[in-house]
């Protein structure tokens, strides 16, 4: 379902990112550069209205004709963003919160662990085989 | 109630390891200070993995006095199963954090004994603070005093560059 799952540092440098390696990568690569400009102004948006209860899950960031853009933010400011294939329309808000959801417990599994260091790219296995599982995923 | 008896004997065995190849002939003030950077650097990387597992859902933690209130109730609770007694700031960056009964020295003495070896026992929550305040997104420093057992408290001083 998802075509890319990328995990963003608070400095904006990518720790981890992974596409469906069918079509041209770079072009995926370059849709999360530019969703990165949506999720700041969105965090920062949310900060000025003085909103009490704050959301991690941003929502949809922007639509293109054939792919959706999901974003996530966690409160160390890394940010998750997920590329989905627009033509499925049986996929729901839930469905993408559950999958940001997973995202992060392994994203805080990975940062638990003591061989990985913090600012590393992630090279875990098990985050990879998580992510697999997403991506794999066809209805 | 039996992991928080088991982080307290691993800490003490952790300092107690520390300090016990101090039977060197001329140990010298380097070789404390390098204990207590070892100390507090293992504290800071607990704290950085805490930083990240513990404020789960709440993304209200706007403001810096948010988060050290997170600190004196969330972290607290999580690792010493009370909460912090008192919290100060100047409102200049500089926060103190009291505790009146600090459950690692809680068992060696109350009064004015031990007091010199008192920052031994303080140095990895030092950097336990200091590595969950990293994660949150704030550079400090943290420092830890004792006047006497078992009250300590805390200096967290935020620094803006």
């Amino acid at each position: 379902m998802a075509v890319c799952v990328a995990v963003i540092a608070k400095e904006n440098y990518p720790l981890y990112i992974r596409s469906v390696p069918t079509e041209n990568e770079l072009k995926f690569h370059y849709m999360v550069h530019t969703s990165l400009d949506v999720v700041d102004e969105k965090i920062s948006a949310m900060g000025k209205a003085l909103v009490d209860q704050r959301e991690l899950y941003l929502g949809l960031l922007y639509p293109t004709e054939d792919y959706k853009v999901y974003g996530y933010v966690t409160n160390s400011k890394v940010k998750f963003v997920m590329v989905v294939d627009s033509s499925n329309p049986a996929l729901r808000d839930n469905e993408i919160r559950s999958m940001f959801r997973k995202l992060h417990n392994s994203y805080t599994d990975v940062m638990c662990n003591p061989f990985y260091n913090p600012g590393d790219r992630i090279q875990s296995r098990a985050f990879d085989s998580m992510v697999t599982s997403m991506m794999i995923q066809v209805c | 109630m039996v992991d928080a008896v088991l982080f307290e004997f691993l800490h003490t065995e952790m300092v107690a390891e520390l300090w016990a190849h101090e039977a060197d002939p001329d140990p010298g003030p380097g070789e404390q200070k390098m204990n207590l950077l070892v100390l507090e650097s293992m504290g800071f990387r607990v704290g950085q993995a805490l930083g990240e597992r513990l404020p789960r859902e709440t993304l209200a933690l706007r403001e810096e006095l948010d988060v050290l209130k997170f600190l004196c109730k969330d972290l607290w609770v999580a690792v010493f199963q009370k909460q912090m007694d008192s919290l100060r700031t100047n409102h200049q960056g500089t926060y103190v954090l009291q505790d009146s009964s600090f459950p690692l020295l809680v068992r060696m003495a109350s009064g004015l004994q031990y007091v010199e070896e008192a920052p031994k026992f303080l140095a990895f929550t030092c950097g336990l603070l200091r590595g969950t305040l990293s994660t949150l997104g704030i550079k400090s420093l943290v420092t830890a005093s004792v006047a006497a057992l078992p009250a300590c408290r805390f200096q967290v001083v935020v620094q803006r560059s």
